[in-house]
């Protein structure tokens, strides 16, 4: 079926700002907790007063270029930082410090899924500049008043080429990116705090043109689900307007998050002339090749690569591999269990099963789960050699071990009884037990009815609350009603 | 600065003299109670410990556009009215950790655009050699204080000669460091890679030692040069060297120059030839270009500087600004900014704009970086360049004030140092048929204090002024 939105494609260049996760800000000492009473991180710096000048926090920089070797970008070894001029309340000093022609990370892509195909959107650049402080229109009638506690916090802001085609790659972009600034510790990439803030740029052309469309770009997008409603409106919008025989205006929109629709805050025309000339108070400074490969070998090993190296080197399924590969601190944890471990698929199992299970049900994050990887490997063996069944394993002894991370599983396992009896003579009392309480189905078995085995081995299970192995038990039953 | 008085004298003394010459307006603001305060803990401290600090008991006056904790900062201007500094400029710090009694604040240009004086809002600055001419500035209240023997030392600041100019005019010695040598941390920005803190003395050693104290690294200014402080005591040894001077020639062929001293220039180099030192002519073809250059690059940098003051968060705010927030800032800032600061915010606002951006602030920094290389090729074969300092002596008040394009000409010699971050002195050698001071400037290479006041107390010395 063809729809008149085949007839178009639309493309998209998304800016992600991202606060970068220093305890200091980027060209002074203040604090930077978010939350924090408004104007309590405030210096002479931060408010701009006279006299006073920037000086460069280095974490910042570091982490700035850690997100862009994690995006394959070029790293600019000489930088300087630039005055983007404007006036606002918010901006204390009548400009704001950023980067302008030499960001600090250059090209390079972020590779992304959609369906079943991976791709990767090429960057444009990565910089560096520091964030404004947060004008409060309802707080009181008369005065907008002025929060400058996020004044000067380090942002990067992460730049696509206009490179996405649809609401949801911009969908899988921004949660990919997330993962990443998450992964490598840069940010804490909570976009209701304002954390990870997205604007989108939107244009659409007819399929097969090759000039970009007239833009529209939205700001404010504060969530991924409204990244992509609102690009989702943008495009239908443009297309409506386009098919009814009207020109898209070069604007700049705000989504409105209550009704998932946008609207036009200004035109092109009141465009600011920014006035860009390079920070004269900032010296430029120089990045050095040790530095730079220093910061590349303290890089975790990235989603991407772990993803590839789990199915392949691991022989996990890739959903599997996708799971533990969701949060940096899973695959961490999985990570860690593989070094005492070879039950690579056993371990995913239980760690995105029963683990992953209770961490959510209690809330907490794998920086708070209490058993150790040697122990949760330990508790994968007694499984693997047939000493506790998965079910107690899950439901029994894991309990215990978070209850109790100094025992070891084997102890745990021996002091609750709940190892499994491979003693053929115990097991033949139960066996006996069962299948004396029950006649009429021997009867039925012994006539052909070989599915009531499963029937016989469950009262085996109950009788021994668990901890006959089941294997055994079948053989058992089969031998005794030949 | 000799040691043989208490402070309590010598600030009660220096609180008598600002009194005797209140006309002279070179002062906005004195910390007379604070000075004595200061004096007598420094006294006490001497008859425990001894002198213990480099600048005991020297007392200095600051121009107004530098942050002293707890008292008032207006940058001579309307727009920071009532507004008090909450922290110590990294100078100011070093100076008191030494010891120093700073006395007041001194009247200015408003913030530091200027050569006369004549741009600020606590009204002009007297000459003390002759009240109805300038004192030169934008530190003419620095200058003049200095002059009348109102404080031992004055610290002003320099981003075109605003420092060396009015000592010219007021027949006082007057430095501008390197750039980088002093933290600019507390100073007022005017245009920031041109400013520096300087400092006004009579005698050489005055200034060195004030000069050692503020300079060297700093945690607040990151475009701090971390080379050696330049130490007062290099001037103790005796200087028997033989220099290699240059000087520009199209600097003595401008139009401009006053033909008294133009000659007295050339009279004091047939001097210097003849105590054995070579001083020679060497070609400057970028005379022409070194005074729009500044202008365009100042400019833009204060059209960015200036920003901050809005009136949202201190300083002046228009009590009929209304609801709408561009009628509030352009209300606060027409009232609260003085004709010649509106001048060089819209001048830099322009020179910045999209359109006209390569035109002339590319341009410009083209033009300073050539400049870079060509002084750095003269110090490569010469110790330092000589030139006057000022092409014309102290003018009367208004004589200039109705032609900014003038005014902005006479600082020709002094704003090559800024433009490429070298040092340089005016030294108070001549007097004018007029009956007015006027000074020699000298310049050497960047960082290179020591050589710059060695050569000085030389000079002096030929004059037998020291």
């Amino acid at each position: 079926m063809s729809h008149i939105s085949d007839k178009y494609e639309a493309v998209i260049g998304l800016e992600v700002h991202a606060q970068l996760a220093t305890h200091s800000k980027l060209f002074c000492g203040d604090a930077t907790t978010f939350g924090a009473a408004p104007n309590t991180q405030v210096s002479p710096i931060t408010l701009g007063h006279p006299g006073t000048l920037p000086k460069t926090n280095k974490k910042a920089v570091e982490y700035a270029i850690k997100m862009g070797l994690a995006c394959n970008c070029e790293i600019e070894q000489y930088n300087y930082f630039a005055r983007k001029n404007y006036f606002y309340p918010d901006l204390p000093k009548g400009y704001q410090v950023s980067q302008h022609t030499t960001p600090i990370c250059k090209g390079g892509y972020v590779t992304i899924k959609t369906g079943e195909e991976t791709r990767n959107v090429q960057l444009n650049r990565i910089h560096l500049e520091e964030d404004a402080g947060k004008s409060i229109h309802d707080i009181d009638d008369q005065f907008t008043c002025v929060d400058y506690n996020r004044a000067g916090v380090p942002l990067i802001e992460i730049v696509t080429e206009p490179d996405l085609h649809s609401a949801d790659e911009a969908y899988q972009y921004v949660t990919e990116v997330r993962r990443l600034v998450r992964w490598l510790n840069v940010c804490d990439g909570n976009m209701e705090e304002g954390s990870l803030r997205c604007d989108a740029n939107v244009s659409i052309r007819l399929k097969g043109e090759t000039k970009l469309g007239t833009k529209v770009e939205v700001k404010n997008l504060n969530s991924i689900r409204n990244v992509k409603k609102a690009i989702e409106y943008e495009i239908e919008r443009m297309i409506a307007l386009v098919e009814a025989g009207g020109t898209v205006k070069q604007q700049t929109r705000s989504f409105d998050a209550g009704n998932d629709t946008t609207f036009a805050i200004r035109d092109k025309e009141e465009a600011n002339d920014y006035r860009y000339f390079a920070e004269p108070d900032l010296a430029p400074f120089h990045l050095s090749d040790t530095l730079i490969s220093g910061i590349r070998e303290s890089l975790p090993a990235l989603p991407v690569a772990l993803l590839a190296k789990y199915q392949t080197e691991l022989g996990l399924s890739e959903y599997d591999a996708a799971q533990l590969c969701a949060e940096k601190e899973t695959a961490h944890y999985y990570n860690q269990v593989l070094q005492h471990t070879q039950l690579y698929k056993a371990a995913a199992n239980f760690i995105n099963g029963p683990v992953k299970q209770y961490l959510n049900e209690n809330k907490l994050g794998f920086e708070q789960f209490t058993v150790s990887p040697t122990q949760l490997a330990a508790l994968l063996q007694l499984v693997e050699d047939g000493k506790v069944n998965f079910s107690v394993a899950s439901s029994r002894i894991l309990p215990a071990m978070i209850a109790a991370p100094e025992q070891d599983a084997l102890q745990i396992a021996t002091d609750m009884n709940l190892l499994q009896v491979s003693d053929t003579s115990e097991l033949e009392q139960w066996v006996n037990i069962a299948l004396e309480s029950m006649p009429d189905k021997v009867t039925e078995y012994k006539k052909g009815k070989k599915g009531l085995i499963g029937l016989f081995v469950g009262e085996v299970k109950k009788l021994s609350k668990g901890k006959a192995d089941p294997k055994l038990v079948t053989t058992l039953i089969q031998e005794k009603l030949k | 600065m000799n040691g043989t008085t208490t402070c309590v004298e010598a600030v009660h003394y220096y609180l008598e003299q600002i009194e005797a010459n209140r006309h002279l307006n070179a002062f906005v603001e004195v910390f007379s109670a604070e000075a004595v305060e200061s004096a007598r803990y420094l006294d006490n401290l001497r008859s425990r410990e001894g002198m213990t600090g480099k600048l005991h008991g020297v007392v200095i006056g600051i121009k107004d556009v530098i942050s002293f904790k707890g008292h008032k900062l207006s940058a001579s201007s309307r727009i920071l009215e009532g507004f008090t500094a909450i922290y110590n400029a990294s100078a100011v710090q070093y100076l008191l950790d030494e010891g120093a009694i700073i006395i007041g604040r001194q009247n200015c240009d408003e913030f530091a655009m200027g050569s006369s004086n004549e741009n600020s809002a606590y009204g002009n600055v007297l000459n003390a050699a002759d009240t109805s001419r300038v004192p030169g500035g934008s530190s003419g209240g620095s200058a003049v204080a200095v002059q009348a023997g109102l404080c031992m030392v004055s610290l002003g600041s320099d981003t075109g000669g605003s420092v060396r100019q009015p000592a010219d005019f007021c027949g006082i010695l007057g430095l501008k460091p390197s750039y980088g040598r002093i933290s600019r941390y507390g100073l007022i920005a005017y245009a920031s890679s041109f400013d520096q803190i300087g400092i006004f003395g009579i005698n050489v050693d005055d200034i060195a030692r004030v000069l050692e104290v503020m300079s060297g690294a700093d945690e607040f200014d990151s475009t701090v040069n971390d080379a050696p402080v330049p130490s007062a005591a290099a001037l103790n040894k005796p200087d028997e060297g033989i220099y290699k001077l240059a000087y520009f020639k199209e600097s003595l062929e401008h139009p401009g120059l006053d033909p008294e001293i133009k000659a007295s220039f050339e009279a004091f180099v047939k001097r210097l030839t003849a105590e054995g030192h070579t001083v020679e002519a060497v070609d400057f073809e970028l005379l022409d270009y070194v005074v729009p250059t500044y202008y365009i690059l100042t400019t833009a940098e204060a059209s960015s500087n200036l920003s901050r003051y809005d009136g949202v968060k201190f300083g002046h705010r228009s009590g009929t600004a209304g609801d709408d927030l561009s009628v509030f800032y352009k209300q606060n800032r027409s009232e609260g900014f003085g004709k010649e600061v509106k001048r060089r915010i819209m001048l830099g606002t322009f020179v910045l704009s999209a359109g006209y951006y390569d035109a002339y602030y590319t341009k410009a920094q083209q033009v300073r970086q050539l400049l870079s290389q060509k002084t750095q090729a003269i110090f490569s074969q010469y110790n330092a360049i000589l030139s006057p300092t000022v092409p014309s002596p102290a003018f009367r008040f208004g004589e200039k004030s109705n032609d900014p394009i003038e005014m902005f000409l006479a600082d020709i010699y002094t704003v090559f140092a800024n433009l490429v971050g070298i040092p340089g002195i005016s030294l108070p050698l001549f007097k004018h048929s007029n009956g007015m001071p006027f000074g020699m400037q000298v310049m050497t290479s960047q960082m290179d204090e020591v050589t710059l006041l060695r050569l000085s107390k030389r000079l002096m010395h030929v004059n037998g002024a020291e």
